[in-house]
């Protein structure tokens, strides 16, 4: 369908026009409206959902909605409690919010790719990418407040000095300073960018094969797009729960004092 | 594909879905969870108590029904042993008023027989003495042949 409305600008075009984002402004202060408003509406799904759970959570019989929220809860918490052994009001709560919101980013890469573009254009709005995951804007954000939670802890449990020497001394000892250095700030900093690069490649891959998909004449579209969707639904899940365990293997990391 | 103000965007709202989550969302549902498991737990407990006082209540009712059981067959043993006694008392009595029936009856007999022998004496006497009236062909006088008569009929005796 909308292969005809960029049948000017060719096959490119379509591509093109599906990875751009609905931005405002210039430089570094653009804002991707489309990425902001995705991530926030489904977060907000996300808290009303839970939300209502926990507003009606009972410990007698418990709810369909609230049989669902304990079930992630309890997977969150499974995961928590067996790499991160220290005792934290943060972790098991921001595990649970990475999990749910980038499940439901991901999410949004199972809607035919044309659908929001289209009813976007009806309402006269040109680009709009409804997968907040393929906007690497969005994976650094989480993993760059991943980053600073690890420096915090690592900071707050072990002080600023011993923090300091750790990054000086390991793992090499004293007389090799600089390489260790040079070691650790490039293993700290791997963090974040493996983190984020990780979601974002496999979700904007995921998205740019499902645009290809798209350009194929409609008879073929669906015997490659729906083995590519049930595939996806593992990727999506695998990817959330990556990005949670490894959230909490970093901090667990920043909690132990060696 | 660049790096821009998105960014903040996002950490912000990041940091407001953590904040929420940890404030209002993760204590009430994990502490439900909590509340629920141990209530689990308790009523486990409970469960495994009453099966613990249903054995010791089993226990209790084998050996009240043991008891019973004893006493009973005590009580049946002491019945049994009471009628034995009560047959052999009435088998005593019973020997011994025959014993006595026996006796009262032999007497009687034996005065009956006495009776009988008297008056078959009488007879003998009286047949002897007619007989021997015929043959003296006269009559014997009572009052004077009362030696002879009472000695023949003591011989006869």
């Amino acid at each position: 369908m909308a292969t005809e409305v960029h049948a000017a600008e060719g096959a490119t075009g379509y591509i093109i026009h599906h990875l751009t984002p609905l931005h405002f402004g210039e430089g570094f202060w653009t804002l991707h409206l489309d990425t902001l408003f995705f991530s926030a509406l489904l977060g907000g799904l996300f808290i009303w959902f839970f939300k209502s759970a926990a507003e009606k959570a009972t410990a007698g019989v418990p709810g369909l909605v609230q049989s669902f929220a304990e079930m992630l809860i309890e997977f969150v918490d499974t995961q928590v409690k067996d790499s991160f052994h220290g005792r934290s009001q943060l972790i098991a709560p921001l595990a649970l919010t990475i999990f749910c919101w980038v499940f439901l980013w991901n999410f949004m890469d199972l809607f035919p790719v044309d659908i929001f573009p289209l009813i976007g254009s009806l309402m006269g709005i040109d680009y709009l990418r409804v997968v907040p995951s393929t906007d690497l804007n969005a994976t650094f954000a989480m993993s760059i407040s991943v980053f600073f939670l690890i420096i915090f802890y690592s900071i707050k449990i072990k002080g600023a000095w011993g923090f300091a020497k750790e990054l000086m001394f390991q793992p090499f000892g004293p007389w090799l300073l600089p390489f260790n250095l040079l070691l650790k700030l490039v293993e700290e900093i791997a963090k974040p960018i493996s983190l984020a690069l990780r979601l974002f490649g496999n979700l904007y891959a995921g998205e740019l094969i499902f645009i290809l998909i798209a350009l194929l004449p409609w008879y073929i579209q669906p015997v490659l797009s729906f083995p590519w969707a049930i595939f996806h639904i593992l990727i999506i899940t695998l990817q959330a729960f990556i990005f949670m365990v490894l959230t909490i293997v970093y901090l667990s990391m920043a909690h132990e004092d060696h | 594909m660049s790096i821009n103000a998105t960014l903040i965007g996002q950490m912000i709202t990041f940091a407001l879905l953590v904040w929420f989550t940890m404030k209002y969302i993760w204590p009430p549902l994990f502490d439900s969870l909590e509340e629920r498991r141990k209530k689990i737990a308790e009523g486990l407990a409970a469960a495994e108590k009453g099966q613990e006082d249903m054995i010791l209540a089993e226990k209790k009712a084998k050996g009240v029904l043991k008891e019973a059981k004893e006493q009973s067959s005590e009580i049946v043993s002491l019945a049994q042993k009471r009628a034995n006694e009560i047959v052999e008392e009435s088998k005593e009595l019973a020997k011994k008023e025959g014993e006595r029936l026996l006796v009262s009856a032999k007497a009687q007999i034996e005065q009956e027989m006495q009776q009988a022998r008297e008056s078959l004496r009488q007879e003998v006497v009286a047949l002897a003495l007619s007989a021997a009236e015929q043959i003296l062909g006269a009559e014997i006088d009572h009052g004077k042949h009362q030696d002879i008569l009472s000695k023949v009929s003591n011989q006869l005796g």
